[in-house]
């Protein structure tokens, strides 16, 4: 596949994924219980100045009596002309808002992953040199505890530990050079065990290959060989689960987030839904679908690179 | 190193673990969030952080007291009110408080119906030479009361828009903005020009921090100075630690059921009676609230000192007497230990929300209770809409519901809205009386203080005799605060964190 192929289709894949995305969202909060006027109310003013008179004045001035097909390609139509609207509980503009928490959870996302392919890939490196070897073992059993505790209580754990007991750094907060480090070590902890397992494996494999072999023959050192080929080879294999990780991760920024107190797009999710701020809801579900198609196309990006060989099949198709 | 660099934690950048600042921070956590500058919408942040002044002010008695406006007095049988601007105040942009600054922020407002200020009759507000006068359509007693709101802050007039939205928050307080990140901090310093006394404390910090968890921990950590709303478990943690000291008040606000006064079983007062007769209000507090001061034995809380009647017979548990009550009126138990009349269950709905995580918690205690008593009670949770929604409808049977009786710093504004004889969403519903709209008319006409007390006992009264509400418990606000200040008070009405008088220990 060519990368303008790739490109084209990936942006076609977008503009669906932003269509399903903000009419599932719509839909939802449609379907939510509740009177939406009332809870916009009590996201604007708190709730003990919540009234009728509150929800009536929400009511007139965001025409919620209009009717829901109406309401739905209004805003289809601003989306077109990439008017976001603004924020029914804040008034500031959509984008402004969900640009803020998007840089959050992009900081933290991007922090996580950087940790976790430094600590899950120099184990599983490690790991490999000796399949059944006592590193290998210890990995193993790393592996299986990260995998089996929840980020909610890692993260508890982490603070108890590093923040309560030792004061080395501040239990939540959001903002300051430090507070970004529990959140990220709490998700980067989780996702090293799989990043160690599948580089394992994928090491394991390229070394036991035929060009591995032939090149050790050749009388390259052992840092050569790894370096040259067994890197980039094992790489094609664990780029794509990269991918995945990537995806995995955006959930349990949910999580960590609100633990945390970090203002980031899990935060700004579950606050849209609660408060019925659709505009918010629409437009942070969106960013989050369009984050997952921009991964992928990434990886499909790297893969390419890494691995220029033609693909067989289409030649033959 | 890069990825030491992405995480901060490079040479030089390895801050201490204070979130906000340094030694001379007040480091304030809470879990409210800031959802905008808008007055009405700040929650009361910037008046507690007193950033923003309002013209009246109450202190912690409840007791109004000067704020921008040195005085005020009424004129044409309380249908005009005079506001006189104390001299010397300047807004932070340096600009001076003046008359038509006050009158433009009061009219801005005003047009936010969700604002108590949009009650108020006005024929028009003026600015006159020395301070602001409200000309009403009506005699408006409780005016200076209603402007002690948050949303009635006084702001500078470079703080709006065209279209009057706040962009910055300039107000006129002994603090000014320093920083404002919505949703979640704010970071204030003393303003040198402040025309009172200046406070010691040089910055504060407010940062929000949504799961009491976290904040437990900040509190014994030293992470924070004061961190409001601990749940029983951080409570105790903080208890336990030095360092750090728990202070609570109680707060205005009371845990009730709305009952529907015009619903066929409902509507007898003596089933309501029976009903609060059978609720185990002790029991319930100590298991949902953690502490058995807090079943409540009137509707008005000791909080409230002119309200709250000590002498009132306190609401009293007896599922006997409620039983025989219940009887008299007609019912018997049925096969399954409930009570029945004419072959049709005592099955009560009582809806309740979720906001407020100890209601459903009390509305199944509730369900218990009553279960003892024969009365068959079907719990729903929903959405908080449903309360006004099916009061609106008069669908509603029971509903347990949270309310604030000092919105405003004199509560007669909100009990006369709690009691009115129309219903009121978060009030009565289908119940009035002649009697309690009299004393209530009486009141807000202003009588001397002597009737006024007579009239509020008579108004108390007759609420626990008739109980178109069912007193459930009261609530109490705290905090943790940290050994390293003094001065900190708890002001039960949250108007102000008096923050300007708190200094550091020596």
């Amino acid at each position: 596949m060519s990368l303008g192929r790739l490109l084209a289709g990936r942006a076609l894949q977008a503009v669906g994924v932003a269509v399903v995305v903000s009419a599932l969202c719509f839909l939802v909060v449609l379907r939510l219980p509740g009177d939406i006027a009332y809870r916009i109310a009590a996201g604007r003013y708190g709730y003990d100045l919540v009234d009728a008179q509150a929800a009536d004045g929400i009511r007139a001035e965001l025409g919620l009596d209009d009717p829901a097909w109406q309401r739905f390609g209004q805003w289809l139509s601003d989306l077109v002309r990439l008017d976001f609207g603004d924020s029914l509980v804040t008034h500031r503009p959509v984008l402004q808002e969900v640009g803020y928490y998007l840089a959050g959870t992009l900081q933290l996302a991007g922090a996580a992953l950087l940790l976790a392919i430094v600590i899950g890939g120099a184990a599983g490196t490690l790991a490999a040199q000796r399949p059944g070897g006592v590193v290998d073992r210890v990995t193993d059993v790393w592996i299986a505890t990260v995998r089996a505790l929840p980020p909610f209580l890692l993260g508890l754990l982490l603070v108890l530990l590093l923040s309560v007991h030792l004061g080395l750094l501040p239990a939540v907060g959001h903002g300051g050079s430090t507070t970004i480090v529990l959140p990220a070590v709490t998700l980067a902890i989780g996702l090293s065990g799989l990043i160690a397992r599948v580089t394992r494996d994928a090491v394991v494999e390229v070394r036991g290959s035929d060009y591995v072999r032939f090149a050790r023959t050749k009388g390259l050192t052992e840092r050569l060989v790894l370096a040259r080929h067994v890197a980039r080879n094992a790489a094609t294999l664990v780029v794509p689960y990269l991918g995945v990780q990537a995806v995995v991760l955006v959930e349990g920024v949910v999580v960590v987030e609100s633990l945390f107190s970090w203002q980031g797009l899990g935060h700004a999710l579950v606050h849209a839904v609660f408060w019925r701020d659709i505009p918010v809801l629409q437009a942070s579900a969106l960013v989050l679908a369009l984050l997952i198609v921009a991964v992928n196309t990434l990886v499909d990006v790297a893969v390419l690179w890494l691995d220029p060989r033609p693909r067989r099949s289409e030649v033959a198709a | 190193m890069t990825v030491a660099m992405v995480l901060g934690l490079a040479p030089g950048c390895s801050a201490p673990a204070e979130p906000g600042g340094g030694s001379d921070t007040l480091r304030i956590v809470g879990p409210f969030e800031i959802h905008s500058l808008e007055p009405t919408a700040t929650s009361g942040f910037f008046t507690r952080l007193e950033v923003a002044e309002t013209l009246v002010t109450a202190d912690v008695e409840g007791e109004l007291v000067p704020g921008l406006a040195a005085e005020w007095s009424s004129s044409r049988g309380g249908r005009s009110w005079t506001f006189e601007l104390v001299e010397g105040a300047t807004f932070h942009d340096g600009t001076p408080v003046t008359p038509d600054a006050a009158v433009a922020a009061l009219e801005t407002a005003r047009s936010d119906e969700a604002s108590p200020l949009a009650t108020i009759p006005v024929e028009q507000i003026v600015a006159t030479e020395t301070g602001v006068r409200f000309d009403l359509t009506e005699r408006y007693l409780t005016l200076p009361a209603v402007l002690t709101h948050y949303s009635a802050m006084i702001l500078a007039p470079a703080s709006y828009d065209e279209d009057g939205h706040v962009t910055e928050l300039i107000g006129s307080g002994p603090y000014r903005i320093e920083h404002v990140e919505l949703p979640g901090s704010i970071e204030v310093e003393r303003y040198d020009d402040w025309r009172g006394t200046p406070p010691e404390v040089e910055h504060i910090s407010f940062q929000t921090v949504t799961r009491p968890e976290s904040r437990a921990l900040m509190a014994s950590s030293d992470q924070a100075d004061v961190v409001f709303h601990l749940e029983p478990a951080g409570r105790e943690r903080v208890e336990g630690t030095d360092g750090v000291s728990l202070v609570s008040s109680l707060q205005p606000r009371t845990i009730m059921l709305k009952v529907n006064g015009e619903h066929p079983v409902l509507g007898d007062p003596d089933v309501r009676r029976a009903l609060s007769m059978g609720l185990d209000r002790e029991a319930m507090a100590e298991a949902v609230l953690r502490e058995e001061e807090l079943a409540a034995t009137q509707l008005m809380p000791p909080s409230l000192t002119t309200w709250h009647q000590p002498d009132l017979e306190p609401l009293a548990h007896d599922a006997a007497a409620a039983r025989e009550v219940l009887e008299s009126a007609g019912w018997s138990e049925g096969e399954d230990g409930f009570l029945e009349k004419d072959g049709e269950r005592l099955r009560l709905n009582l809806l309740t929300y979720p906001d407020r995580p100890e209601l459903p918690a009390l509305a199944t205690a509730i369900q218990a209770s009553l279960k003892e008593v024969g009365v068959d009670i079907d719990v729903e949770v929903a959405n908080s809409s449903e309360v006004p929604l099916r009061h609106a409808d008069g669908s509603l049977e029971l509903a347990l519901v949270a309310r604030h009786f000092a919105l405003v710093s004199d509560p007669l504004v909100t009990v006369a809205d709690t009691f009115a004889p129309a219903g009121s969403d978060w009030g009565v519903d289908g119940w009035s009386d002649p009697r309690m709209s009299r004393a209530v008319d009486e009141l807000l006409g202003g009588p001397a203080e002597e009737r006024a007390a007579e009239l509020r006992t008579t108004v108390t009264t007759i609420a626990q005799e008739e109980l178109p509400l069912i007193p459930v418990a009261w609530y109490r606000m705290n905090a943790a605060v940290t050994d390293r200040i003094e001065g900190f008070v708890m002001d039960p009405l949250e108007t102000s964190w008096h923050l300007s008088s708190v200094e550091w220990a020596s």
